[in-house]
């Protein structure tokens, strides 16, 4: 069993961060999982993205052309990751930033107001926690409960962010757990 | 201790403060800044000390002093600086010095790009810099495996005092995964140098040199420098060979760094959907190369398929393991295209049909 997930958007909106969240609670679970970042000249200026591969068995290539699910948090990013998933594969769609759908069927859409949901809980910087939250939701790979552990852990050093990474991260968790899109 | 999740640059920094290295010179170049930049901060904890150099020119050339007086030291570049440094270089290898060095490689040639790439082997396995000398590469394919290797290089590099390069693609220095931390070695136990030049108190001076105006003795010297590289090339070859099962294999795919991890894909993919048997061989010394054991494993195949983010440089290492008696292919891609595992699985059927 391997999942791939890409994160992507534009820099700043903290792709990276939750790839890495992901990664590590990936980790704390005893999982192999390797976590690779876009350092290109995509980064330099447009969008950025990484991909966490999480595997029962040592991952082979941390390179991905096919992956199983995209977490997408601009319009760029939405238009070029959506055609590369797999057949039932999880697209999760900030709506806020992104108004168009992809026009796959046989995918799994949800679509989340990631950054307004985050600016009416007091930090519209954690919309990437909101994210996040929401695939953990459809497909825990990882359990909610680990992963608040690896906020927790990451934050170590600037603890007021704590509580509302914390609560972005379980707001899009049970919206989409719940199948509420919130669009 | 417990497993961290670690950036392969970071990683290769920790492991060579690990490995009892206190000295750094260097110069930024994507994609490795983050090790001098790791060093610089972790450095002032454990007495160590990190200096940003004008050029590259100017830290090979530190590197040469720190060998010199008997110190462990590091420098980590990517392509274009690697280049610089070879003057320094084999001037540090004409004086059997222990110096251990590290290129993330970019894509080439020139300015080139800063994405992954393996267009320097050559460079690093036939001859850096001028003259009769070999530098012993060793490539590694995970994060984990990078700080193996670099833990241990020190050790080589002072074993056999020789410069040693570790050699991994853009993917190895940004990837992060998770990597058990060697223990930190007690710098009270680390072998004796008796010839660094440390002052000459209470015995003759040691004098570090490589200019040699007597013929006679630039011949002895070179000598010199081939029967250690003799003993390496008997000692020293390292290599994996993945899922190849004693019988006949239809493909038998040769890679090495990250490349191998994605052929290893590859193969199971084709393996998988198409029954078919390929087996995957991945060179860990890239110099000394694994001569004997590639072409051991060659035997069992019908056809060899060389990958790499080149035009093809290793495949020219894979040539003389096999010595034509097998069928060998190419598929590369290079300026930072990386073969996806579709690509070499592609290569793979149209090969075996």
């Amino acid at each position: 069993m391997q999942t791939e997930v890409i994160m992507s958007g534009f820099g700043g909106q903290g792709l990276m961060m939750i790839g890495k969240l992901l990664a590590s609670a990936a980790l704390e679970e005893g999982k192999n999982v390797t976590w690779l970042p876009s350092y290109g000249p995509e980064m330099r200026g447009g969008t950025a993205n990484c991909t966490v591969v999480i595997g029962d068995k040592p991952v082979g290539s941390p390179l991905i052309t096919s992956p199983w699910a995209a977490i997408v948090m601009n319009q760029p990013s939405l238009e070029k990751f959506a055609p590369m998933l797999r057949k039932d594969g999880i697209l999760v769609v900030n709506s806020t930033m992104i108004p168009i759908n992809s026009d796959r069927t046989d995918i799994r859409c949800f679509r989340i107001r990631a950054d307004d949901l985050a600016s009416e809980m007091g930090n519209r910087r954690s919309a990437n926690l909101v994210m996040l939250g929401a695939y953990i939701g459809l497909e825990e790979i990882v359990s909610h409960k680990t992963l608040i552990t690896a906020i927790e852990h990451a934050f170590a050093e600037k603890k007021k962010f704590i509580d509302v990474n914390r609560k972005t991260f379980t707001k899009g968790y049970e919206l989409a757990k719940a199948g509420k899109s919130d669009d | 201790m417990a497993k961290v999740l670690m950036k392969g640059c970071e990683a290769i920094g920790e492991a060579a403060i690990r490995a009892g290295c206190r000295n750094f010179f260097g110069y930024p170049i994507t994609p490795q800044t983050e090790v001098p930049e790791y060093l610089a901060k972790r450095f002032p904890e454990v007495d160590g000390s990190y200096v940003q150099a004008e050029s590259e020119v100017a830290a090979i050339n530190m590197l040469y002093g720190g060998a010199g007086v008997g110190k462990r030291v590091l420098t980590t570049s990517s392509s274009p600086g690697i280049s610089l440094m070879a003057e320094g270089v084999s001037y540090i290898a004409a004086c059997h010095l222990p110096i251990v060095f590290v290129n993330i490689v970019r894509a080439g040639p020139g300015l080139g790009g800063i994405l992954p790439a393996q267009s320097d082997y050559l460079q690093a396995t036939k001859g850096h810099g001028h003259g009769d000398y070999k530098l012993l590469v060793l490539a590694p394919a995970s994060v984990q495996e990078a700080v193996d290797l670099i833990y241990e290089a020190f050790d080589l590099a002072d074993h056999y005092l020789t410069p040693v390069m570790v050699m991994g693609d853009g993917m190895i220095g940004q990837m992060m995964e998770p990597v058990d931390l060697p223990d930190m070695r007690d710098l009270s136990d680390l072998v004796e140098k008796p010839w660094a030049a440390t002052g000459a108190c209470g015995r003759g001076p040691n004098i570090i040199n490589s200019l040699y105006l007597k013929e006679d003795m630039c011949n002895a010297n070179s000598w010199k420098l081939k029967e250690k590289a003799d003993e390496i090339e008997r000692k020293e070859q390292r290599s994996e060979a993945y899922a190849c099962p004693g019988d006949v294999l239809d493909v038998l795919v040769v890679a090495y760094g990250t490349m191998a991890r994605i052929c290893k894909t590859a193969a199971d993919e084709v393996k998988k959907k198409d029954k078919k048997k390929v087996g995957v061989f991945r060179p860990i010394s890239l110099w000394p190369y694994p001569y004997e054991a590639l072409a051991a494993e060659a035997k069992k195949a019908k056809k060899i398929l060389v990958v790499e983010m080149s035009t093809g440089q290793m495949v020219e290492d894979v040539k003389l393991a096999v010595l034509g008696k097998k069928p060998i292919e190419f598929y590369g891609l290079t300026g930072g295209m990386v073969p996806s595992p579709d690509n070499v699985a592609h290569k793979l059927r149209s090969m075996i049909k």
